[in-house]
């Protein structure tokens, strides 16, 4: 599975313009670390509604882009907290390695 | 529908920088102009300080979340006419529905399709632009309660039936000192005269529905029924005369044209309804009560009071408000004589 999906990536450019893609893409990269880190604060603390808001935030975003493989760990990490379990094992690790990896890609697509 | 309808103003809410971001590009590229908020509190800051076409709004966001400034918006009068459009992920669907069913204009889903998002954005302007040309056109004839009520209830209602007082006001007479009237001097009498007579039907809860000539008619206790529309009607009519008391004591002052109205007021079941086309429409009222209240007007200039009323009128009079008994008349189009009775000035 290719770590963006094209067409999504294509619909968005078509959205914004293709002047503002790279806009978009560098509020992304600065705003997930954010996110995560965010989660990591919220697992320490047992806070579930801060840990499933910033789990929804990063799952919305990597939608936008088309990164499907990093909005489906987000999702799964929000469909958690919702039900109130936050035993995510190594969970969040596997999503910063996701994000890693999108990321790359994603600075690679910038214009 | 237009292709690229005129550009509006919108209010992007979204906490997600990315996604306000997006939205704010995306529309901008479609000729609007877009303001941005982070969430709901700055939202109402900037609502409540600026005006606004349409505001796309999220509903997860900390500080104050979409429902509350959904709600918020639609309890406050100058806030609830701009529609919200809310956005939102494919699994809130059971959000979204609560938000349509509290007063939402529509939804999107996130990511957001970017020809979804113009049409209904389009759409939405579209129905303002349309909401907002007809209040307008209604608020020149009705008060902001009535207005408000005929937007809220729609244009496309069929007629009902309607207890109501009819009022029906004419200029009996000019009287006027100079040898010749100046047209100009007139145009600027009726003027002040509509002002002053169409403040004391408004503050009285009546419609003016018409106007003819130096005459009109105003309808109380329709189509928001009240049960006191007589005793209303016929308040608004001593009222009526004792603005012209005082118009005409002005006048007399920079020696202009002074005037005598009539007034005839008619209460009991009318047909009331939106008449017209689709491009002008009014809401009018008729049946024998009209009939009946345009004929009592006219017979103001046969005997000498301006305020003349039907019985079923003076039946529904408190006891502070006089009213004289003139006898049964026969009227053009009545079998029956109608009892007349003609009210006390105060």
């Amino acid at each position: 599975m290719p770590l963006i999906d094209q067409a999504t990536f294509e619909e968005l450019k078509q959205m914004s313009g293709a002047e503002f893609i790279d806009e978009l893409i560098d509020a992304f990269l600065d705003d997930a670390p954010h996110m995560i880190e965010q989660m990591q604060i919220a697992l320490t603390a047992g806070d579930v509604e801060s840990f499933r808001r910033n789990a929804h935030s990063l799952k919305s975003n990597a939608n936008t882009f088309g990164a499907t493989e990093l909005g489906s760990l987000s999702k799964e990490l929000e469909l958690m907290a919702r039900a109130n379990n936050l035993d995510v094992g190594n969970r969040l690790d596997v999503l910063r390695a996701a994000f890693a990896e999108v990321a790359a890609e994603l600075q690679e697509m910038r214009t | 529908m237009r292709s690229r309808p005129d550009p509006g103003r919108l209010l992007v809410v979204d906490d997600n920088k990315v996604n306000r971001i997006l939205l704010a590009r995306g529309l901008e590229g479609h000729g609007h102009r877009v303001e941005t908020a982070e969430n709901g509190r700055q939202a109402l800051e900037k609502l409540r300080s600026d005006s606004f076409d349409l505001v796309l709004l999220d509903i997860e966001m900390p500080e104050m979340n979409g429902y509350q400034v959904l709600e918020t918006c639609l309890q406050d009068p100058d806030l609830r006419d701009i529609p919200i459009i809310m956005t939102s992920s494919l699994d809130e669907l059971d959000s979204v529905v609560r938000c349509i069913e509290l007063g939402a204009e529509d939804y999107l889903n996130k990511p957001v399709n970017p020809i979804l998002l113009r049409a209904r954005v389009n759409a939405s302007l579209e129905k303002k632009r349309l909401r907002d040309e007809q209040r307008k056109l209604l608020h020149t004839f009705a008060t902001k309660e009535v207005a408000d009520e005929l937007l809220k209830s729609g244009f496309s209602l069929g007629g009902k039936y309607a207890d109501a007082s009819i009022l029906f006001a004419d200029i009996r007479s000019y009287t006027s000192y100079a040898e010749r009237e100046d047209p100009a001097e007139i145009i600027e009498l009726l003027n002040d005269y509509f002002a002053l007579m169409f403040d004391a039907v408004a503050s009285y809860h009546g419609t003016v529905n018409q106007m003819a000539g130096d005459g009109f008619m105003a309808i109380f206790g329709a189509p928001i029924h009240r049960d006191d529309h007589c005793e209303q009607a016929v308040r608004a009519a001593l009222e009526m005369i004792e603005l012209v008391a005082g118009f005409n004591i002005e006048q007399a002052a920079q020696n202009k044209v002074q005037i005598k109205i009539g007034i005839g007021i008619a209460s009991g079941r009318v047909i009331a309804g939106y008449t017209g086309t689709q491009h002008r429409a009014t809401y009018t009222c008729v049946g024998d009560t009209v009939n009946l209240a345009s004929r009592i007007e006219s017979h103001t200039k046969v005997v000498d009071h301006p305020i003349l009323i039907d019985q079923y009128t003076r039946e529904g009079l408190p006891d502070d408000i006089r009213a004289e008994p003139l006898g049964p008349m026969l009227f053009k189009g009545k079998q029956q004589p109608i009892n007349i009775f003609a009210v006390q000035l105060r």
